[in-house]
């Protein structure tokens, strides 16, 4: 697993690992010297090599600019990816995060300590649960994948607990996320897809005769990932609670939903929300994030913890309420290690704040527009196959009648050229050569008509010159990788292996 | 304040591109009934007015930035270069998302390459991930690895009570739709207690490295008896006594992961951090996550890529081992350049001083009449003190005096009451340690 490339000798090579500018003896960092007496340090315990680079700090600060400028971002460029949620993400909250009272808190700090934090956990928690209807709320969740299987785990143990122990299946329709399979699979239920109708809804027919008293539960995403508001959800919703189901709802698209509809009020039982989406928390390069899950009555016992409390018998008058964290009723436990990802609720918090309701409601209205528009204008060149008003993202079609070679992988890949990020491709798997394009509220007009006659223009090149597509990207620092050679000759580090390693793995070999 | 750039030109422009004549005509299929609801959020602040009331929250809680910290239990307070959050800082970096299209996305995959690295390297394994949410999930799905190479027959996991509290309910949250079974860590276990659970149902005994009281227990010890059950041995460890530690890989550990905290990321209430996951090269294939190999370009110049794709939710849906799809990347990130400006020197040195000044205030506090601590195994940066006063008490005391003490251990054991958890690090100055010395006795005195 190791890589045998020796740079020095190989001019093919962008930036050099931080290992291959490593010499002995330089030193990057210093620390002040030891203030106390020297321990013993028993020999047997110590390790002989430490193989971590060594550097100086100018090198350091080149190496990782020049990483970073082989990167795409939101800062550098329209990002349309769709069901991610690109928008801008304000630099005041990057501040706010950091202020020295939040970034040395340490978690196991007493409750009296942490009053601030605390305080801003609850009203945080407050507000998601006004935004969605819903009447508990648990920052626990550091994604919403793990917001997912909180709300699963939920429904299973409300089921559980009442003696129900039959209900071991959750329907999901076929344009869903892997995330929500993969999660029934973790919280040890079995997946029922649904189809969906030709006009991108769930089928009701299917719906009904999947539902019966086996059924836990069904997980849907709205607006759907086809970017449509599901046109039935009152009958879906209903439908599955007649049988003894229970609703969940994957918030990845709360973009288009701020002020414009409650889940709770519809009948939702539980949902997670994506903070890194819809409340502008960095995505990060992958993570982190936070899945925050919100629950009405009759779930939000069931929430994982511990989430903030107003401990009301600390409550004097004149006195500011005494916050603490409390573990939930009948909690389906710990999800995650202290309290979520703190950084990550402060920031959403500004985003709240420097919103406020009516902002909000702005902030989805806007999404939809930027989505509606791009879809008006590019109607008549790509097929859309669900051509109607649409959320915060739709989808359409990559590829061209006649030529048959070009897919919406090339297009994806030839959008880099003109400098924009792709939109999500190949998703949502039920529509073929999909192109997911999700423009989010923060882009104005101007961009999105950049965008707009880019996508026209490469309408035209796949029909006169094809080639320019199939071989794109032809301007950014790598082109098309060799994704094949990636597994088949799996190099996951650039060390060598210590002698070692074969002398304990010569021993008695583990998992037979 | 917002950030939406319209202006009313531009909207009537955009709205009859559309064909309608207002926004809301594009929310028609959303129930009439529930459409617009009413928001009851506060108006809009300034970004002025938002930091002045930011700033409020943050002064009121006490934190290491104006308090000497004695605490540590699987959080830590350590020196961080500057450099660390300036690159964190770049746009670049933290406004890009997951790089499912490598071409845009280099940095952020050689940056995981070189994490991957440093991981493997520093806990002696072959390979690691990109990261997981932290170091209690990084156990969570050690043990879905664990019964994977076990080909589900092995259901039993004993868990050394010596691990993280809140790392062992978080495997348990994760698992309670399974059949497994957790345990080993309902009292009082020693090492042979726990070997004595393991049988050839068991798919792996986990165990912490120093453990949750600071201990360095023998690791080699578990190894054997683990391998020769056929289970896997998985480490929890710190990675900052891994700089001066032997490594578990070294050990005979299987699987090592553990909390990336500890390099240059900030406390910040608990979260985020980063949960590091490596292993041999054999468990490669079965371990959730992105993962990320180097490949070339179709004009052979050296990439990287993820890799091992079909593993993932994504492609696999409902037969994946695991839903996760993001990492931590930033906080991946945090931990590369930390451990990149730290290098080989500055991190042992940062180890050495945690470990001197540790057994510097130990020596201390041991020798007040009413203190004793466990000195009995050798430990790193965190040791076990027994009190005259209950935790809480002396903790109130210490707070007086500037100082954050160390940890209730009576919360999570209930043979340790009066018992605390000290930390110390190479932040903590000498004349730090030696006040809190003279609070411990003051207390003991009064």
């Amino acid at each position: 697993m190791t890589n045998n490339a020796d740079p020095k000798h190989n001019n093919k090579v962008l930036e050099p690992l931080i290992y291959d500018i490593s010499v002995e003896g330089r030193v990057g960092a210093t620390l002040p010297d030891c203030d106390v007496p020297l321990a013993d340090i028993p020999a047997e315990l110590v390790r002989a090599e430490l193989d971590l680079p060594e550097v100086s700090e100018l090198q350091v600060v080149r190496h990782f600019v020049n990483l970073s400028q082989m990167n795409y971002s939101i800062d550098k460029g329209f990002y349309p990816l769709g069901s991610c949620t690109m928008k801008y993400n304000p630099k005041v909250n990057e501040d706010a995060a950091r202020l020295p009272g939040f970034a040395h808190l340490h978690p196991l700090t007493d409750e009296e300590g942490s009053q601030g934090a605390l305080a801003l956990m609850h009203q945080l928690q407050l507000w998601l649960a006004e935004i969605s209807g819903f009447t508990g709320v648990s920052l626990q969740p550091a994604a919403g994948a793990q917001g997912e299987l909180a709300g699963i785990l939920m429904i299973r143990k409300y089921h559980v607990e009442r003696g129900d122990t039959k209900r071991t299946k959750i329907l999901v329709p076929n344009s869903a996320h892997g995330t929500n399979p993969a999660t029934c699979t973790m919280a040890g239920l079995t997946v029922i897809e649904l189809p969906s109708d030709k006009d991108g809804n769930v089928d009701l027919d299917a719906l009904r005769a999947a539902c019966d008293d086996t059924v836990a539960g069904m997980m849907i995403t709205v607006p759907s990932t086809l970017g449509l508001f599901e046109a039935h959800i009152l009958d879906v919703i209903k439908a599955v609670h007649d049988c003894g189901g229970l609703m969940y709802m994957d918030g990845a698209n709360m973009n288009s939903q701020l002020g414009i509809v409650k889940p709770g009020q519809l009948g939702f039982d539980v949902m997670h929300y994506n903070l890194h989406k819809t409340f502008s928390t960095p995505h990060g390069g992958g993570g982190p994030g936070c899945g925050a899950v919100a629950a009405n009555d009759k779930l939000k016992a069931y929430l994982p913890g511990p989430i903030v409390v107003i401990n009301h018998d600390a409550d004097e008058e004149d006195d500011a309420p005494l916050y603490s964290l409390e573990m939930p009723e009948k909690s389906i436990g710990r999800l995650k290690v202290f309290h979520g990802n703190f950084g990550m609720h402060v920031r959403a918090y500004a985003y709240i704040r420097t919103y406020g309701g009516e902002g909000l409601r702005e902030v989805s209205r806007h999404a939809v527009l930027n989505a509606n528009y791009i879809r008006a204008r590019l109607s008549d060149v790509y097929h859309i196959p669900y051509n109607r008003a649409c959320g915060h993202e739709f989808v359409l079609e990559g590829h061209f009648e006649g030529v048959e070679d070009v897919h919406a992988l090339d297009i994806s890949k030839r959008l880099m050229d003109y400098g924009y990020h792709p939109p999500t491709n190949y998703f949502p798997l039920i529509v073929p050569e999909a192109l997911l394009i999700e423009p989010t509220e923060t882009e104005d007009k101007a961009t999105l008509d950049g965008f707009i006659d880019t996508m026209r223009a490469i309408a035209q090149e796949a029909k006169e010159s094809p080639e320019l597509l199939k071989n794109a990207p032809h301007t950014t620092p790598v082109s098309r990788l060799d994704e094949v050679r990636a597994a088949r000759q799996l190099v996951l580090c650039c060390r060598p292996i210590p002698d070692w390693v074969e002398q304990v793995k010569s021993g008695t070999p583990a998992g037979n | 304040m917002s950030y939406i750039p319209h202006t009313e030109v531009e909207r009537q422009q955009m709205l009859s591109a559309i064909g309608v004549t207002s926004i809301e005509d594009l929310f028609d299929a959303v129930p009439a009934a529930y459409r617009f609801p009413a928001l009851d959020i506060p108006k809009a602040l300034s970004e002025m007015e938002l930091m002045a009331e930011l700033q409020a929250f943050a002064e009121a809680n006490e934190h290491a930035g104006d308090y000497a910290i004695f605490r540590g239990a699987g959080a830590y307070h350590h020196y961080t270069p500057s450099v660390v959050n300036h690159m964190l800082l770049r746009g670049e970096f933290y406004t890009a998302y997951t790089p499912y299209q490598p071409e845009l996305s280099q940095g952020t995959l050689q940056a995981i390459f070189e994490y991957q690295s440093m991981i493997s390297t520093l806990t002696g394994m072959d390979a690691a991930n990109a990261s997981h949410y932290d170091g209690g999930t990084s156990l969570a799905e050690a043990v879905t690895v664990a019964v994977e190479v076990g080909r589900h027959k092995r259901h039993k996991i004993v868990l050394s009570p010596y691990i993280h509290p809140q790392y062992r309910a978080v495997t348990r949250t994760y698992h309670q739709g399974t059949e497994y079974r957790f345990v080993g860590d309902e009292g009082i276990a020693s090492a042979d207690d726990l070997i004595a659970m393991l049988d050839d149902n068991t798919a792996m005994l986990a165990v912490q490295y120093p453990n949750f009281l600071g201990q360095i227990e023998d690791i080699r010890k578990y190894a054997e008896a683990a391998h020769s059950v056929g289970a896997l041995l998985v480490v929890v460890a710190n990675p900052m006594a891994l700089a001066m530690l032997k490594s578990p890989g070294e050990l005979g550990a299987d699987v090592v992961v553990g909390e990336g905290q500890p390099l240059g990321i900030p406390l910040s209430y608990g979260g985020p951090y980063v949960g590091y996951f490596a292993c041999r090269s054999e468990y490669v294939r079965r371990i959730a996550g992105r993962i990320v190999g180097e490949t070339v370009d179709q004009a052979g110049r050296r990439a990287y890529v993820m890799t091992l794709r079909p593993r993932e939710q994504d492609i696999k849906r409902e037969k994946a081992t695991s839903n996760i799809c993001t990492n931590q990347g930033l906080m991946a990130l945090a931990a590369t350049v930390y451990l990149s400006v730290m290098g080989k020197n500055g991190l042992k040195k940062a180890a050495e001083l945690c470990y001197h000044k540790a057994h510097y205030a130990a020596q201390r506090i041991a020798e007040i009449p009413g203190y004793t601590v466990d000195m009995t195994r050798p430990f790193f940066h965190e040791f076990v003190v027994k009190c005259p006063r209950p935790v809480k008490e002396i903790n109130e005391k210490l707070i007086v005096s500037g100082i954050i003490g160390g940890y209730d251990l009576g919360q999570d054991y209930l043979w340790l009451n009066d018992h605390m958890l000290v930390c110390v690090t190479e932040t903590n100055r000498k004349d730090e340690i030696d006040t809190l010395v003279e609070v411990l006795k003051e207390v003991a005195a009064s």
